[in-house]
């Protein structure tokens, strides 16, 4: 910690001098010298970077047409990765999901059932969705509303590893609701269980009876704690429920229950929850489950749809293949 | 003496406001407990200091409902004892509330589908009758005590709340009343207790705590330990020791608090017999734990050493002394923190989900548990005031040793 403090206070000393020596009377020292070099530097810099992306662009374009990047140099494949491609399967699914969203939120709030569907044959377990949900939802030391669980299976050389992203389950017969004391916790009418954070007393009942872990409790801590100052991140506001919450000393939500709302905020603003879109393995569904044809609900009609800890009741409204 | 005693009292008050402190400053950032164990110390703690208040005033109750004989002289030292308690209890409940300020909610916009909400409420109807079965029981003692000018007169000239009547009729009323409220009082304080053993029964999503036998057992747990904590009490802390009466009323006591634990730990083997051979191995790893997992002391040297072995041998002992006896209840009354804490801790480090403990790896995720610094300190604030209210109560009110009404 005192070694990062005398960095940056070495850093700032640096600027210091060099902006005395920039506004100096005009004598040429060393240090303008390689100032000027450096502008120059970056000038080439600059210049390569522009030809690169140009180069990119045109690969890009190139790419568009056939669907295809087989004709693209090896030095610049990169950007033609399949989810830019328009006929991606995963394109079409996420234009389709958004489509579905504006259709679902013309429908009265008791006619939606927002619903999940998880491909577990399609996640990589990079954990992506993890972090968006982190940062979207502006989650503390001890909250995860989406971690993703492995398993290891057979032996080597037949080994698998499946990977269960595992957000709350909405479930239709939530167990945490009806220990809570004091009605702060409900199923919405679309079936998205929440928690009003200003009448949450902090007893934490909820937690123990969720059979999946899906709560956590918001301590109050910071991750950059005991580091030179707590980053401005952290003390950013979240937007759960579409209000405006800053964690700061003891106020809500800090001394709350936690727990994954599917992204309402998002939902309502018509857009799609954050581990959705941050999937790489285009392995995340999300939709109204009531509404006649959408992807999730057809989805969850094949025969390998199932959903964890089913045999409990619970009727949980994300579902898993594979 | 006395003196020890009290700058004892001091130093143990201090520190535990230095936690006090701690907790009011820092909030959950400095407590041990995580989000997948998400109770600990004060959830055991308040449970046990619940079922010392029922257990001390359900004896009580034995007295002046029951009409038990040996026990008149414990009435109203175990009405105190029992209000006193109560109070403990709720200031641990109280410390463990995220969000401390919003605790009236509970009576605002209750949830009785809550085992939790109906908890409250019992227990603040029981905190009345309880309030209100002291008074009676000492408002003629009250008056008689209101001459004078002591500290003693002017405290209990407040509390007569003017009503100073002597009269034989009115000394009636007062034991009518009394028996009437330990009427009321004595199901409130059995479903409370045995309601907060159904807040843990009814979440399946723990099966060590999901046993019909939790709600018995915490009852027989709150006998077990407000008799200890009753034959302590009648043994060092009532006025006239020394007389066979004295002899007997501890002996009765003692006796009573045996059967209890032997029953209490009958049902205890019973959840550990069951727990052990379940055929779904998962349903017994909680049970596992607390026998061979990094708390295992807590079962082995504090329950079953220092909270049945050594007490039981000293109550079954041919001639033992009162000062044994009531060395053996205090043993009890404090072990039970453990046998609380054995149920609230492995019934949550058991994760619901096989892989969850590895899946999001930090400190405050944990699926263990470890008391901080914070919490014990806490937790000795709140045992100290307790015994220092008793003492305030036991001197400024006429609950021990003057019960001629009653003996
Ligand atoms: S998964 Fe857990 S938190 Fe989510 S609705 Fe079900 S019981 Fe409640
Ligand atoms: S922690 Fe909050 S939401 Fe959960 S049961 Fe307690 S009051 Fe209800």
């Amino acid at each position: 910690m005192t070694a990062l403090r005398e960095a940056r206070g070495g850093a700032g000393a640096v600027g210091t001098e060099a902006v005395g020596a920039a506004s100096g009377n005009g004598v040429t020292s060393r240090r303008d010298l390689l100032r000027k070099a450096g502008v120059a530097l970056a000038a080439v810099a600059v210049a390569e970077i522009l030809e690169t992306s140009e180069a990119l662009s045109v690969v890009h374009a190139e790419a568009l047409p056939g669907g295809s990047s087989a004709g693209a140099k090896p030095a610049v494949s990169v950007p033609a990765a399949p989810l830019a491609s328009p006929g991606s399967e995963w394109r079409s699914n996420v234009l389709r999901m958004q489509d579905e969203l504006a259709a679902a939120l013309k429908k009265p709030l008791a006619e939606r059932r927002w619903g999940m569907v998880i491909d577990r044959r399609k996640c990589v377990g990079c954990m992506s969705c993890t972090v968006a949900c982190k940062a979207e939802n502006g989650l503390p030391p001890g909250v995860v509303y989406r971690p993703v669980i492995e398993e290891e299976m057979g032996t080597y050389p037949a080994v698998g590893r499946r990977f269960t992203p595992r957000p709350c389950m909405q479930c239709e017969n939530p167990p945490c609701v009806p220990v809570c004391p004091v009605h702060a916790t409900y199923r919405q009418p679309d079936g998205v269980v929440v928690i009003d954070y200003e009448q949450c007393i902090g007893c934490r009942y909820c937690i123990t009876a969720c059979p999946y872990g899906a709560r956590g409790f918001d301590f109050g801590e910071y991750y950059t704690t005991r580091t030179p100052e707590v980053q401005p991140y952290e003390l950013s506001p979240s937007h759960e429920y579409g209000k405006k919450w800053v964690r700061k000393g003891e106020r809500s939500p800090v001394g709350n229950a936690r727990k994954c709302q599917f992204c309402l905020h998002r939902l309502n603003a018509g857009m799609l929850p954050a581990c959705v879109t941050t999937c790489i393995g285009g392995a995340t569904y999300f939709g109204d489950l009531k509404l006649a044809g959408s992807l999730v609900s057809e989805m969850i009609g094949q025969e390998s749809a199932s959903r964890l800890r089913d045999e409990l009741g619970t009727r949980p409204a994300v579902y898993y293949l594979g | 003496m006395k003196r020890i005693w009290a700058a004892l009292w001091l130093i143990l008050l201090a520190a535990g406001l230095v936690g006090v402190y701690e907790r009011l400053a820092q909030g959950h950032r400095v407590a041990g407990y995580t989000s997948n164990v998400p109770w600990g110390l004060w959830v055991a703690l308040y449970m046990s200091l619940m079922g010392l208040s029922a257990g001390a005033f359900l004896l009580s109750n034995l007295a002046y409902v029951f009409n038990v004989k040996a026990l008149r002289r414990v009435g109203r030292l175990g009405l105190l004892t029992a209000l006193v308690s109560l109070i403990a209890a709720l200031f641990a409940i109280w410390f463990d509330l995220g969000h401390m300020a919003r605790f009236w909610k509970v009576f605002l916009r209750p949830n009785f589908a809550s085992p939790m909400a109906w908890m409250v409420w019992l227990y603040t109807a029981y905190f009345v009758t309880l309030a209100g079965e002291l008074w009676y029981a000492i408002r003629a003692d009250l008056v008689r005590a209101a001459d004078g000018d002591g500290i003693q007169a002017r405290v209990a000239r407040r509390l007569t709340f003017g009503n100073r009547d002597l009269t034989q009729q009115a000394m009636e009323r007062d034991a009518h009343r009394v028996r009437l409220l330990g009427t009321i009082g004595v199901p409130l304080a059995i479903a409370f207790n045995a309601g907060s053993g159904v807040l843990f029964a009814v979440v399946e999503a723990r099966p060590y705590w999901n046993s019909a036998v939790l709600p018995i057992l915490f009852l027989v747990s709150a006998l077990t330990t407000g008799g200890a904590l009753l034959t302590f009490l009648v043994a060092f802390l009532t006025r006239d020791k020394g007389g066979e009466t004295h002899r007997q009323t501890v002996a009765f006591l003692g006796r009573l608090t045996l059967g209890f634990l032997v029953l209490d730990l009958l049902l205890q083997v019973s959840e550990l017999l069951v727990g052990l051979n379940t055929t779904v191995p998962g349903h017994g790893d909680a049970v596992r734990w607390m026998l061979a997992g990094p708390g295992w002391w807590s079962f082995w040297l504090v329950t079953v050493l220092a909270g049945a072995v050594v007490p039981i041998v000293m109550l079954t002992r041919r001639g033992a002394s009162v000062s044994q006896m009531g060395t053996a209840g205090l043993l009890i009354a404090v072990s039970f923190v453990a046998v609380r804490l054995n149920i609230v801790v492995p019934g949550l480090v058991v994760p619901p989900l096989a892989g969850l403990p590895a899946a999001y790896v930090e400190p405050r995720l944990a699926f263990h548990y470890a008391p901080s610094a914070m919490e014990w300190l806490v937790a000795l604030f709140i045992v100290i005031v307790g015994v220092g209210l008793f003492h305030l109560g036991r001197n400024v009110l006429p609950v021990a040793g003057e019960n001629r009404r009653e003996a």
